[in-house]
């Protein structure tokens, strides 16, 4: 071949290559139009009803600490709700016993994963000065260290402040899970993709509670939009004095915890 | 000055290759693919299809009427129905489809309610091995409207620690009311009416003082003792030999 033919055949290539992909790219287009009429049915709850913007709305949880008695409700209807794998050690929320003994130590560990000394309760004896649960879940941060590390976009934070995953994105390279700071995120096995809280943003978007703030027993967990002076969370974060996870690290997280220990990190 | 013809050629190959790079990008290749604003539009709409598992106690209380006024006046009023019931969105599409779960036997109650170092102060919890062993917790109590069977009738009910630590001590035989006056209503509802406790050094000298008519009880010259301490500052009344 010389280079008059290799020239004449690359004009007639690269617009022949560009029909097949729009045929093949055809379908695709027509799911996304479908998409994106999803929404405007979706949050219309009546003829008057305003549509949903989500610049409206900055969504956060407030955690009380002393009203946490570690029963794992949380934890079991986030799974039941969330479809979390059964396994011991896929969670999207969970909850720490801390245990400070006299003498200065600090023991910390998931009461959901099922090792022989979780199950145990603390005992009453002697040298245990304090000890207390303290329940975990994703920060929602918002300068979130996973969506600065995922290599192809997949995590990033919607405008109303809820850090979501692209499952159809994500490679599974696990960057993400190394990066966060709080251990929030696992590899679901069976789509081999990360997965996280996503503060239940399907039910939010419909006017209920995430499943975990549904179920506690004690309203340890408080739910509610920053942006609305009438929320829960903001009336939480004005009678309570507030901390977060690891502030030195600059995340700027969005659960807040009131009677927070010293040793909890 | 003249351009060189295959120059010209060269040219007109190159603004075709750029422009099908162009066209390929702009309008051949879907937007869908390499718009990051429609991927993050898709994963809401993604996320906003998944099915909600738990209906909330709002629309439980639609039919569930009877067990939603027992449990707004009772202990139990901010718990979720399906905290205990499971998750039950099926059940209030479709009563027929699925029958939520009643927790009856003694395994459940107890993961709230069993003794644990780590729950907060205050919070009700029994021993389960010791605690009426082997009845149903519902045998006596109501988890709609769950409150003690009957009112307890001896502070050991409530205050064992206390109870224990006093028996083995000198002041065993005084009664919890020699030194706390206990209003009735604090056996119903404790912490509304807290009992009292003693104030003065003179309470204890009542007992302890020089001019005490007291036979058994140790004497002190309160005036010059332990100056302007309080007498439970160093002597525990539960245990008063044990001095911390």
């Amino acid at each position: 071949m010389n280079k008059r033919d290799f020239l004449k055949g690359l004009i007639f290539f690269f617009p022949a290559g560009g029909v097949l992909s729009a045929l093949a790219g055809a379908p695709a287009a027509k799911e996304t139009e479908v998409q994106d009429a999803g929404p405007k049915g979706a949050d219309a709850k009546g003829p008057g009803a305003k549509p949903y913007n989500s610049r409206d709305h900055y969504y956060g949880m407030g955690i009380e600490i002393g009203k946490c008695i570690g029963c794992s409700r949380c934890v079991e209807a986030c799974k039941a709700e969330n479809d979390v794998l059964r396994d011991p050690f896929f969670f999207r929320t969970w909850i720490e016993r801390y245990v400070i003994k006299k003498e200065g130590e600090v023991t910390v560990e998931s009461i959901n994963v099922k090792s022989r000394a979780s199950k145990e309760a603390v005992q009453e004896d002697a040298d245990v000065l304090r000890t207390f649960f303290v329940p975990k879940l994703c920060n929602h941060c918002a300068h979130p260290p996973c969506v600065q590390v995922c290599p192809v976009g997949a995590t990033f934070s919607t405008e109303d402040g809820v850090v979501l995953i692209d499952s159809n994105r994500c490679i599974g390279c696990r960057y993400c899970i190394q990066a966060c700071p709080y251990g929030a995120r696992y590899l679901d096995p069976r789509t081999k993709t990360a997965d996280k809280c996503s503060f239940c943003y399907h039910r939010v978007r419909k006017g209920l509670l995430p499943a975990c703030v549904e179920v506690c027993p004690t309203q340890a967990r408080i739910f509610g939009d920053l942006r609305s002076k009438a929320s829960r969370l903001v009336r939480f974060a004005r009678m309570n004095k507030i901390h977060v996870l690891k502030p030195a690290l600059n995340t700027e997280p969005k659960v807040y915890y009131a009677q927070m220990d010293g040793e909890v990190r | 000055m003249r351009i060189p013809e295959q120059v010209k050629r060269l040219a007109v190959v190159i603004a075709v290759i750029a422009g099908g790079v162009l066209l390929t990008r702009f309008f051949i290749i879907p937007r869908s693919l390499v718009s990051t604003e429609l991927h993050r539009s898709a994963t809401v709409e993604r996320e906003l299809a998944k099915p909600v598992k738990l209906a909330g106690s709002v629309v439980c209380q639609g039919c569930h009427e009877d067990e939603a006024v027992k449990k707004s006046k009772g202990y139990h009023k901010n718990l979720s129905c399906e905290g205990c019931h499971g998750p039950a969105a099926q059940h209030a599409e479709d009563p027929g489809a699925m029958k939520p779960p009643a927790p009856r036997d003694r395994k459940f109650c107890p993961v709230c309610h069993a003794y644990d170092a780590s729950r907060p102060t205050g919070f009700p919890q029994i021993n389960p091995t010791a605690h009426n062993p082997l009845k149903p917790c519902i045998s006596c109590h109501n988890p709609h409207d769950p409150v003690p069977p009957r009112t307890p009738q001896a502070c050991s009910a409530c205050h064992g620690q206390i109870e224990r630590t006093k028996a083995v001590s000198s002041h065993a035989l005084l009664a919890c009311t020699t030194c706390h006056v206990v209003p009735e209503r604090h056996k119903t509802a404790p912490r509304t009416a807290l009992p009292s406790k003693p104030e003065t050094r003179d309470f204890c000298a009542k007992c302890h003082g020089k001019d005490s008519t007291r036979a058994d009880a140790p004497k002190i010259d309160v005036s010059g003792h332990g100056n302007s301490y309080m007498c439970w500052q160093c002597h525990y009344p539960h245990l008063p030999e044990g001095r911390g």
